[in-house]
């Protein structure tokens, strides 16, 4: 599962960044039929957390609303330097990670 | 002298009349298909982070720089970055060896065939849809030039015949919509004026990337007309006469549509 984050590369301590990220996943709803027609097993990313150097900020429970290569951006606050790390789930149990670190100045 | 003035007016307003008939757009009134998306799939598009066209162009860089097939050669290994800049906004062209008219996917298969000794990728596989969109946004920007000239030609009267020709259940041709109902609405939607230079392209309909012969397929399929198999030559014909038709319009690749 290919993914890209977005953070800026340095903040200085306390500024609110803005955190975003890019899944690309077929967030298979459940509810279609193949050509043959037989139900397709719903398989989404239904787990998806960000932690700050070890520390959770952002978790969501994502369902079948949500479209095909799932985007989510929210904001933080930019307290020391290091690692935001994603991690996600889908329903068939495949699990995806990816990080990327942040300096903080001040 | 009069008559001589007369008739140079005459075979101007001739000239003109068969210009006027060739290009049914003129180039002052292009509008590429972003144009007629809403404000939201607009920002989308051109936020190269979150269009997720972008995730493509990605794989398609490792792609490019991996080696394959027998011979163990990377696109890369030929070709460096900036020699292919642009190059895409040419396509579709002759391929010169070969004298055929090759779309992008066309000349992809060429190279891994020929030249890496590697199996050619399957029309919409996520690896062609990668390769092609990250050669495609190495031309971000560029013009598209189609050449009709020397063996080009029949391929374009061939695609200008496919382009004219009602077909399917509904009867329709291409030209009934895109040349003479642009802007006006169809149900929900603004009738574009179908321009390939997008793609391929993130649809929102597919919740995947696509190539320009599935939205060719799904404009035929919309209209209950027979759907041909991906690179046959009357869509690559097609494609040429598209490329023609949107001459001068700035590639976008990855593009987000509706």
């Amino acid at each position: 599962m290919a993914a890209r984050i977005q953070i800026p590369r340095e903040a200085r301590r306390g500024e609110v960044i803005e955190v975003r990220i890019l899944i690309q996943h077929p967030m298979e709803t459940g509810y279609r039929h193949d050509d043959v027609g037989h139900l397709i097993k719903r398989n989404v990313i239904n787990a998806l957390s960000c932690r700050y150097d070890g520390v959770e900020v952002f978790r969501a429970d994502l369902s079948s609303g949500i479209s095909a290569n799932p985007y989510v951006q929210f904001y933080t606050v930019a307290e020391a330097s290091g690692n935001l790390e994603f991690s996600w789930i889908d329903d068939e149990g495949e699990r995806g990670s990816e990080r990327q670190s942040i300096v903080v100045r001040g | 002298m009069r008559f001589a003035g007369l008739a140079l007016a005459a075979a101007a307003l001739a000239a003109g009349a068969a210009h006027a008939e060739e290009r049914a757009i003129p180039p002052g009134e292009l509008k590429s298909g972003s144009a007629f998306l809403g404000s939201d799939l607009h920002a989308l598009q051109n936020d190269e982070f979150a269009n997720p066209g972008m995730l493509w162009v990605e794989r398609g860089a490792k792609l490019w720089s991996e080696p394959a097939g027998k011979k163990n050669l990377a696109c890369a290994s030929c070709h460096k970055d900036a020699s292919i800049r642009g190059v895409a906004a040419s396509y579709p062209k002759i391929d010169k060896a070969s004298g055929k008219l090759f779309n992008l996917e066309g000349r992809v298969n060429a190279c891994r065939v020929d030249r890496q000794g590697a199996e050619p990728f399957r029309y919409e596989s996520e690896d062609m849809l990668a390769i092609t969109a990250y050669v495609a946004r190495q031309s971000l920007g560029a013009p598209i030039v189609a050449r009709i000239d020397g063996a080009a030609r029949a391929h374009f009267e061939a695609g200008r015949a496919a382009y004219h020709l009602r077909r399917g259940q509904m009867n329709l041709s291409c030209a009934q919509c895109h040349d003479a109902q642009w802007g006006k609405r169809l149900l929900s939607e603004t009738i574009s004026q179908g321009h390939p230079n997008a793609y391929p392209a993130y649809r929102m309909e597919w919740q995947t990337m696509g190539s320009l012969e599935r939205r060719l397929r799904a404009c035929l399929s919309g209209i209950r007309a027979e759907m041909l198999p991906y690179g046959s030559q009357e869509y690559l014909d097609l494609e040429l006469f598209l490329a023609w038709r949107a001459q001068g319009l700035p590639i976008e690749t990855p593009g987000v549509r509706r």
